[in-house]
């Protein structure tokens, strides 16, 4: 069939919508046209990260008379105000702090905490209630929104090499790329080429083949796209040696290069820190830090980190008071840390958590985690939050 | 109803894991009625699981010293992968299809986690034993089960400190179903389960002290109710065959529910006190079934298109941890549910870059990467052959997995069509993509991988 017939052909059948985007005339995206379009970036940190020995509120003797061998020690701590300060480990990120481009949310949670690592984080990744179960996630229900934007898969990029649920829509969903030039070989595997060009309309119907022809489809345009696209911008900035820096190398290399991408995600694992605490976390924290620092200046001087917004969280945080082998077990409230050039509380948000009045051994959540979400959608990706979160979160005002 | 290939070969796709050539030899002249028959026949062989040797106590692991604690942890790993991988082989080898594919229902339906491979084994047992048995025998073992007692933390549930969570996932997603309980069902019936409990041999016991004996209003019934009575009043609700057999249609024929169909298959369930063998024999014998809409139109699980792959092409690999692999790019690793809902399924399946492994896997385990393309080669991926054929060896030597092709293609009768060849690997009608396929391969090694590497190779 000749292209145009096959244009005309599916228009008619299934409407404009399934038209596959690698036929849609591409506009031309001139690194000026892309000024003001916004980014958020979230950063999974998995395992249930400490964040008492992170965000340390040193100011309160009840954390040192709690972690008596595993309390961060007051010359240790990067004092951000009289009561907490930043694990010694997160030092890169001081002068992030210092600029106004950090901001931190103190005991971050939800109700009825459940203390399981992947029902945990499925909550997180559904923005579900803690007794229910969603099978979308909140990022992939804001692709789902019909916003204007969200019509191709690279609108949301997971830098990994499978997708997470917080990325999957009912009718839509992000992309998982690793490494823009491998999927891109992958795609062009001289079969595969041969399905993409070769199925003809009955293929894109709305049945469940003509949506693994659609998402075979998208997944070629997308794969050409982001390869193309991201090939050009070449980084300068210096970054740390590791994984994790490289994912946040390659997400500022899409934006840097102007991807039309709205939602990138990436994650860093290690945090769940029963023994030996410490070290272990020590070296997770620097890791992170190190790359969040050389991320936020690689965007600052490509002049994007105005239009970018980075949110880390961790699926919980650990109890108040440390277990009998230097380490932590599961706990429940934590902090949340936002990142950004634009933001409208800088430094603290809120209150350090309060280590007083506990919940059997752990922190009560002061603000529900759905309300961060809640900011980030209704201000940042502009989308209505009740169309995501599915009831409406009146949100914060951190940015 | 007139029978034909088409209604053998779509039985066997979803009472199984599709057919094989040799299997289609022996069927294919069957009626429907018979090779039903012959389904529930072969399933009656109960073959459990039984990799697992030992109980590793989770309580003595908490309570030991460092090294001890990563043996154990060691040992962990290592025996939830032997159970993960002794369950594929068990659905690869096909020697009780429906039975394997109902364990495998069951095991998204009672979803759960747990650390203890003996208490997985066990629950996996369960469900097999019952796979096609009665569904109060199943329901009330699973209750039972230490994996689903530690799940839903029975284990709390205590007189004067009940837990809700077992009783409210009981009716929320193992019998009646949401809308059909209220809040102090929930509450009520929980006090019901107090005391139920299993010891360290991992054997359930019923703990009497524990246990609140006072009385219970549930389901607008009074009486000092335990475990069992609330189950059976469950199970008098009609909503409860309804819930199930909801589930049944979606899993085996269409992911939209027909509200006509799943109304005839309860009223079957619910007559013939929840006997899982009647429903599903009204099911596989009904015309409805056959239907052009029902056919080749779920998308795969991810272990279905596994086993699908292995058994078809009789692959056997040298690393196990190869198929582990497979089930975690795919999103489905056995025993790890993602939460007590279980896998959503359907569309939930495929993204972008799950759907590029599957058209993948097969050419990886079957040919060394490689596709061979039968079309006119573009000259700008001449470079493209070039490296996948220089790095067949490598891949080959790195997947460890032999077809075997003998096997396979003396299994295809003599002077079998290739369109009949792709009807039998494919469950779709064909597609003018398809027979593009057919006609430009020359040979049948070619053909089959290609058609494992479509798009219509997702769907059952």
């Amino acid at each position: 069939m000749k292209r145009r017939d096959f244009l005309r052909n599916t228009t008619l059948a299934s409407g404009a919508l399934l038209i596959p985007s690698f036929l849609k005339p591409l506009e031309a995206i001139a690194m000026g046209d892309m000024s003001g379009y916004k980014n958020l970036v979230i950063i999974q940190l998995s395992g249930g990260n400490d964040g008492l020995n992170t965000i340390v509120p040193f100011g309160n003797d009840i954390y040192y008379q709690k972690r008596k061998t595993i309390a961060i020690q007051q010359p240790d701590i990067i004092k951000l105000t009289d009561a907490q300060g930043l694990n010694p480990n997160l030092s890169a990120l001081k002068e992030i702090y210092d600029q106004g481009w950090m901001s931190i949310i103190n005991s971050v949670g939800y109700p009825n905490p459940d203390r399981s690592h992947f029902r945990s984080m499925d909550i997180w990744q559904t923005g579900s209630d803690a007794n229910q179960f969603l099978t979308t996630g909140w990022i992939g229900r804001y692709l789902d929104s019909n916003c204007s934007t969200c019509t191709d898969p690279y609108t949301a990029i997971e830098v990994d090499d499978t997708l997470s649920l917080a990325m999957k829509g009912a009718k839509m969903k992000g992309i998982a790329v690793e490494n823009p030039a491998k999927l891109y070989q992958a795609t062009r595997d001289p079969f595969f080429k041969q399905l993409v060009h070769q199925h003809n309309s009955a293929n894109l119907n709305e049945d469940n083949l003509g949506y693994l022809y659609k998402t075979m489809i998208e997944t070629y345009s997308s794969a050409d796209y982001i390869q193309q696209t991201s090939k050009t911008y070449n980084t300068t900035a210096l970054y740390p040696q590791t994984a994790f820096a490289n994912q946040l190398k390659s997400v500022a290399k899409f934006i840097n290069a102007g991807l039309k991408t709205r939602v990138y995600y990436v994650s860093l694992s290690g945090f769940d820190t029963h023994t030996g605490q410490q070290n272990q976390q020590g070296r997770q924290l620097k890791t992170y830090g190190d790359a969040v620092a050389a991320f936020v200046k690689d965007l600052k001087q490509a002049d994007k980190l105005d239009d970018t917004l980075v949110m880390a969280f961790s699926e919980f945080g650990r109890r108040v008071e440390q277990n009998a082998s230097d380490g932590t077990d599961h706990g429940t409230a934590n902090n949340i840390m936002i990142f950004g050039g634009k933001l409208k509380k800088q430094g603290i948000y809120n209150n350090a958590p309060n280590l007083a009045q506990l919940d059997n051994g752990d922190l009560k959540y002061e603000v529900d985690f759905r309300d961060v979400y809640a900011t980030l959608l209704d201000k940042w990706l502009n989308v209505n939050n009740s169309h995501v979160l599915n009831r409406n979160f009146a949100g914060l005002n951190f940015v | 109803m007139i029978s034909s290939v088409k209604h053998i070969r779509h039985l066997y796709a979803r009472a199984g894991f599709g057919i094989r050539f040799e299997e289609l030899k022996q069927v294919e002249n069957l009626s429907v009625k018979q090779a039903v028959a012959g389904l529930f026949k072969a399933s009656e062989n109960i073959i459990p699981v039984d990799i697992i040797a030992a109980n590793i106590s989770y309580k003595d692991f908490l309570l030991a010293n460092e090294g001890t604690k990563k043996m154990f942890l060691q040992e962990q790993r290592q025996q939830e992968k032997a159970l993960n991988i002794d369950w594929i082989n068990k659905m690869s080898t096909r020697n009780t299809p429906l039975r394997e594919k109902m364990t495998l229902f069951w095991h998204n339906h009672f979803a759960c986690r747990t650390q203890n491979a003996w208490h997985a084994q066990q629950l996996n047992n369960i469900q097999r034993n019952n796979a096609v048995g009665n569904f109060k025998t199943l329901l009330l073992e699973v209750s039972k089960a230490p994996a689903m007692l530690q799940f839903l933390n029975n284990q709390q549930n205590q007189k004067n400190h009940p837990n809700e969570n077992f009783a409210r996932e009981l009716m929320e997603l193992f019998t009646i179903g949401r809308g059909n309980y209220t809040e102090q069902d929930v509450k009520e019936s929980a006090r019901a389960f107090t005391g139920w409990s299993f010891n360290k041999q991992g054997s359930f016991i019923a703990r009497p002290a524990l246990h609140d004996t006072g009385p219970k209003t549930f389901l607008g019934n009074t009486g000092n109710f335990n475990g069992e009575d609330i189950i059976d009043m469950l199970l008098t609700k009609k909503e409860t065959a309804r819930f199930i057999c909801t589930k049944l249609y979606k899993y085996f024929v269409n992911e939209a529910p027909d509200d006509l169909h799943i109304s005839a298959m309860a009223d079957v369930f619910y007559s013939n006190n929840y006997e899982l063998k009647p429903l599903l024999e009204f099911v596989f014998t009904a015309d409805w079934f056959y239907a052009d809409k029902n056919i080749g139109n779920l998308i795969k699980a991810p272990v279905e298109f596994i086993v699908g792959l292995n058994s078809q092409f009789y692959i056997t690999y040298q690393n196990p941890d190869v198929v582990l692999q497979f089930e975690r790019a795919l999103g489905q690793v056995l025993f790890y549910p993602p939460n007590v809902a279980g896998w959503p399924g359907g569309r939930n399946w495929i993204d972008s870059s799950s759907l590029m492994y599957r058209i993948k896997i097969p050419s990886t385990v079957l040919n060394g990467g490689v596709i061979e393309f039968s079309g006119k080669v573009d000259p700008e991926d001449e470079a493209f052959i070039a490296t996948t054929r220089k790095q067949k060896e490598a891949v080959t030597t790195k997947v460890q997995a032999q077809a075997d092709w003998d096997k396979f293609l003396n299994s295809i009768p003599k002077g079998t069509g290739k369109t009949t060849i792709a009807q039998t690997i494919l469950a779709t009608s064909i597609s003018s993509n398809i027979t593009e396929i057919i006609n430009k391969t020359t040979d049948i090694k070619t053909l089959v991988i290609e058609l494992a590497s479509t798009p219509e190779y997702q769907l059952c």
